[in-house]
């Protein structure tokens, strides 16, 4: 007797610890994040670092599959007008914030005005300038919220109206400024309801910890709805700007994954961690900007040319940078939607070096410099190694022509502040594409707005202006074919490449190391894998 | 000594005000600001952002409304940092560097004391060569280089230690980073320890001592180590600020949340509170230590004292 009670309570205690030993092992995803989130906030993020822990905590109408296409996300389905310019979204049943409070149709509506609100002073906020009367809301032309192309038409019901047919806009709306935010919540606590001791959800994963400097944590939400196909408990989102160090603690095992490694280290992962290292196309673009302001050296057409036909493309990427990134010759990244077949390749391009580097020649000694008078340029950069290695090389291709390069650089807010003010010959500068499609790289080259009498060039760096160029943009932006805006686009692209509007470099890669324990990663050109679709095993 | 020490923080006061104001105005006048990003923002969104921020004020008013704040403890937002202001971000980062830069302070002074006086004692023999060779180690390593080797060796390869990141209250996530630390500073403090001990071991009252048969043991721990202490201790209270504000490097390739970093990548964004924040934090910080520093000095060399 005293045996068996002896042996149900050493079985009784073994099976508690066993469960509690399977209660311990949840699964933990360890991913390395780059730099430190500024915000939890969806209206306020502008990073990619940002977007990841933000991404996997609030979910829109529509959000990412592992490929990183337009799924539906809280809104179940849609239905588009005729003519392109309302959406109608049906909400999924039963979605709550994660203190239990239905998410409503009302959430969304609150979230899009508080978006254009000026008072929210949102980065990002013109992302979604396509829904009406939003950028006029956003600059106080107007004051009343009400008249924004958001409403509720029930609590289940979302109805969005655009100021014209907007061929990417579901594409848009996965982005984090379309994110719904917890109306109850904000209205109560204001800004403060990102800290982490307020913040709720409608997402896969819940914020649950945050130190500055080292960490995010989130745990899995047990009320989202698809819970049961979500298989990491616990994600810790990590701080760490330091590429090499990152990959040091990746070697070590204590990351999982790497959203980033030292571009020299490639050759050695893929030799001593081969599968592991993912070099992907990204939708972005590596460039060089010349001030073509009039009066400018940069506003001759032949200067130009000779300067961007000279610019080996192919050895930048495999040679000095170690990633093989891909030569660009156009101003539309390859794999960009909505966007024709054949991509943008200038003749010269297949012209041999010798031949260009002559031809470069003659045009320089046409715009009345030569060996006797050679052209001094200065080359501005912001500080980093890669921008540097290239800015030398690029240097020393254009030496023949008889430019002198003074190489000039700065921290980013002091470089693009240069860059704003047209205090610059060349400068270097970089897009990513914030939607996929042609228009979001195309625009840097609009002509600028005229504003209280001085010119807003945006963007556009080089004040490229062509009028030709701004009449096809304006008549894409209306066309509801999405062929044959594609085409308008890339008579545009064509017409501002051939002007030699900028030099392009390189396309962007993504540089991403998962572990072998990982799966359900899938390559994608916006760099976007969410939590949830993955899985780990020990 | 009491009126002293009341003097010297009386005077710390206007010195105070001084920093803050140069600091204030220098910082605007660099090019760029908090929100010139890599995308030029849309007019709108910028001025929102600038009155939310105060800055479309003119800059003496923005000046006033710092101060007026900072007087009432308030040392405003962060301009990048979103989700904090600028003390809680000094709340949360604080406490941890300073515990990383007390444990590397406390172990290396001890450590570089050590050293230095088996170094003098042994002057130019072999126990002297290797102090020198591990001193230079760390003199002469920057501590970026350094504390990536120690993640490749320890955490990497042998996988003795963390190569990185921080559990709450966990030692052995700081040993690397307290080593790399460290190491640098006990190497100074050894070489001052030996410079200064050889230079008294050579003087006439050490003579005196040894002539009238003490052992050399009481000789050194008797006669020669407290004046040998001299510049060493003048030298621990910018070495301890030293190592305070000179966790950059430590704190980004390890991943630890102080606040080290602030004080470099605030500057570069332009982030004017959080520079400001730090700075003022830092100025207190070495104005306290060098005031503790000047009494301990006051109370080992009695010349200071009745000075």
């Amino acid at each position: 007797m005293k045996f068996t009670t002896a042996f149900k309570a050493i079985a009784t205690a073994g099976a508690m610890a066993l469960m509690m030993s399977t209660a311990a092992s949840a699964v933990t995803l360890q991913m390395h994040n780059g730099g430190d989130p500024g915000t939890l906030d969806p209206h306020k993020a502008s990073g990619d670092w940002e977007n990841r822990v933000i991404g996997d905590y609030i979910e829109g109408l529509l959000t990412e599959n592992a490929k990183a296409e337009a799924i539906p996300g809280q809104a179940e389905s849609w239905d588009i007008s005729e003519d392109g310019t309302v959406y109608t979204f049906h909400l999924r049943d039963g979605i709550q914030w994660s203190d239990g409070t239905p998410v409503t149709a009302g959430d969304f509506v609150f979230a899009f005005q508080r978006l254009f609100n000026p008072a929210t002073a949102a980065d990002y906020a013109y992302l979604q300038f396509p829904i009406k009367n939003s950028e006029k809301i956003n600059s106080g032309e107007i004051t009343d919220l009400n008249e924004l192309g958001v409403k509720a038409i029930d609590d289940k019901t979302v109805e969005i109206t655009l100021e014209a047919s907007t061929p990417f806009f579901l594409d848009a709306l996965t982005h984090y400024t379309a994110y719904p935010v917890p109306k109850h919540l904000v209205e109560k606590l204001g800004d403060n309801w990102t800290k982490v001791e307020n913040i709720v959800g409608n997402g896969p994963y819940l914020i649950k910890e945050w130190l500055p400097g080292s960490y995010v944590r989130s745990e899995k939400n047990p009320g989202y709805y698809d819970a049961a196909n979500v298989q990491i408990d616990e994600v810790f989102y990590h701080v760490l700007e330091d590429q090499a160090a990152a990959l040091n603690r990746y070697r070590a095992g204590e990351f999982d994954i790497l959203t980033d490694f030292p571009a020299d280290q490639y050759q050695w992962l893929q030799d001593n961690m081969p599968g592991q290292a993912h070099v992907v196309p990204f939708l972005g673009v590596y460039y060089y900007v010349m001030n073509q302001e009039e009066g400018q050296v940069l506003s001759d057409a032949r200067i130009r040319e000779a300067l961007s036909t000279t610019v080996v493309r192919e050895v930048i990427g495999p040679d000095i940078l170690g990633t093989g990134e891909l030569p660009a010759y156009g101003w539309v990244p390859p794999g960009t939607n909505n966007y024709v077949e054949n991509a943008y390749q200038p003749e010269w391009a297949s012209v041999p070096y010798e031949d260009r580097v002559a031809h470069a020649k003659e045009l320089m000694t046409e715009a009345g410099y030569g060996p006797d008078k050679p052209l001094t340029l200065q080359l501005r950069y912001n500080t980093n190694d890669n921008h540097q290695r290239i800015a030398v090389a690029i240097a020393a291709m254009w030496e023949p022509l008889g430019v002198k390069v003074e190489l000039f650089n700065a921290e980013t807010a002091v470089h693009y502040d240069a860059l704003r003010a047209g205090d610059f010959q060349v400068g270097r500068a970089g897009w990513l594409l914030d939607y996929n499609d042609p228009s979001n790289t195309l625009d840097l080259l609009k002509t600028g707005i005229s504003q209280d009498g001085t010119m807003n060039w945006g963007n556009n760096y080089g004040r490229y202006s062509n009028a030709e160029y701004d009449k096809l943009m304006v008549q894409a932006s209306t066309e509801l074919d999405l062929k044959a805006r594609g085409e308008l686009l890339a008579q545009a692209e064509k017409i501002a490449m051939d002007e030699f509007a900028a030099i392009p470099i390189y396309w962007y890669v993504s540089k991403d190391v998962v572990s072998p324990k990982i799966s359900g990663f899938e390559e994608n050109a916006k760099n976007i894998f969410r939590t949830r679709w993955l899985s780990k095993s020990e | 000594m009491l009126s002293y020490a009341f003097r010297r923080v009386l005077s710390a006061i206007p010195i105070a005000l001084i920093a803050v104001t140069v600091c204030f105005f220098i910082l605007r006048l660099a090019p760029g600001g908090p929100f010139d990003g890599e995308r030029a923002l849309p007019p709108t969104v910028l001025a929102n952002l600038r009155a939310h921020y105060n800055l479309d004020q003119p800059l003496v008013v923005q000046y006033f409304i710092y101060v007026w704040r900072l007087l009432h403890g308030d040392l405003g937002p962060s301009m990048v940092i979103d989700g904090f202001n600028v003390s809680q971000l000094i709340a949360i980062g604080f406490p941890f560097t300073l515990t990383m830069a007390l444990c590397a302070f406390v172990i290396a002074t001890a450590i570089g004391m050590l050293a230095g006086m088996v170094a003098a004692v042994y002057q130019n023999k072999w126990p002297d060569y290797v102090l020198v060779l591990a001193v230079m180690i760390g003199v002469l390593i920057p501590n970026f280089l350094m504390a990536a080797l120690l993640q490749l060796w320890f955490g990497v390869y042998l996988k003795w230690v963390p190569a990185g990141g921080w559990v709450n209250g966990s030692l052995m996530h700081l040993i690397l980073p307290v080593t790399v630390l460290a190491w640098p500073h006990a190497g100074r403090i050894s070489r001052l320890m030996r410079g200064s001990m050889i230079e008294v071991l050579g003087t006439n009252y050490v003579r005196t001592a040894r002539s009238k048969g003490l052992g050399e043991r009481l000789v050194l721990s008797r006669h020669a180590i407290k004046p040998a202490l001299l510049p060493v201790v003048s030298y621990l209270g910018p070495g301890l600020s030293y190592l305070l504000t000179g966790s950059l490097a430590v704190e980004q390739i390890f991943g630890l949340p102080g606040i080290g970093k602030y004080f470099v990548t605030a500057a570069l964004n332009r982030d004017y509170g959080v520079v400001l924040g730090t700075t003022i934090l830092y100025m207190f910080i070495i104005l306290a230590l060098n005031l503790i520093v000047d009494l301990v000095y006051a109370w080992l060399d009695p010349k200071v004292r009745y000075r």
